[in-house]
């Protein structure tokens, strides 16, 4: 398939971008366990990860980890040609990295979505975002939990 | 399977509505152990799927770290009238399935 100029200037632009400044779009995946980078590399591609327009709703401080409340947003239009694709949640220390993906469409309206986590152990959240034109925005938060969710025994 | 579904009644033509789900389901990790060390099998919902009148518009993969009884809210234009259906999917063969109707004006 030919390449047309869209996709050129789109390939131009990231790689402009990257190369301008690489240490804003990869030190925040670097900082993080290699479960979680391996997991968000796996959703993300090579594609770099940008901080920013995603609000991750949480409570700072967190009595229970079985159910903790968790509100994701981005602030975009959701038109037909600026919308978000799709919303992905990590943790840093459960036994899984994965904690769920949400695929949204122009139709959505709003780019929100809320559900319910559990939180194995004080760590940090992050939630990233794929918007139409494929770039990747994210957030990172720190959570304390004082008991843990998921690998208690079973009574 | 028991499943709580709101979605507003009415709407008026091009309204976004949020449209909260939840449903009952143990999401046993598959982490955790008896007391006597056997490991308890993972048994969780992996996949919803929302359609409005057909059309697929909000869908999620869900992992062990969703908590028991998995809550989804999400948002949605409400374009016209007609029916929205839900489906939980998950291990062991679990299906279940819910919808809603809703009157656009």
């Amino acid at each position: 398939m030919p390449t047309t100029r869209r996709q050129f200037l789109n390939l131009a632009g990231s790689v402009t971008f990257a190369g301008t400044i690489p240490i804003v779009t990869l030190r925040p995946l670097e900082a993080t366990p290699a479960m979680l980078t391996a997991a968000i590399r796996n959703v993300v591609g090579e594609a770099p990860v940008r901080t920013g327009k995603v609000k991750l709703d949480i409570p700072p401080l967190v009595e229970n980890g079985n159910t903790v409340p968790l509100t994701v947003s981005i602030a975009s239009p959701m038109t037909a040609d600026d919308y978000v694709k799709s919303i992905h949640v990590f943790n840093e220390k459960n036994p899984q990295p994965n904690i769920g993906n949400f695929y949204l469409s122009p139709s959505s309206g709003r780019a929100q979505v809320s559900t319910r986590i559990r939180l194995a152990d004080t760590q940090k959240v992050v939630a990233i975002a794929r918007l139409s034109d494929d770039t990747f925005w994210q957030v990172t938060t720190e959570i304390v939990v004082t008991l843990a969710a998921c690998t208690e025994e079973m009574n | 399977m028991a499943a709580l579904i709101n979605v507003p009644a009415k709407a008026r033509r091009g309204e976004i509505i949020e449209i909260r789900t939840l449903t009952s389901h143990i999401m046993e990790t598959g982490f955790r152990h008896t007391a006597d060390g056997a490991l308890v099998p993972r048994d969780i919902i992996t996949s919803f799927t929302c359609r409005y009148n057909g059309t697929e518009i909000f869908r999620a993969d869900l992992f062990p770290a969703i908590a028991a009884n998995p809550y989804l809210s999400f948002f949605t234009v409400a374009k016209e009238s007609g029916k929205f259906e839900f489906e939980w999917i998950g291990d062991n063969g679990y299906s279940s399935s819910a919808s809603a109707s809703i009157t656009v004006e």
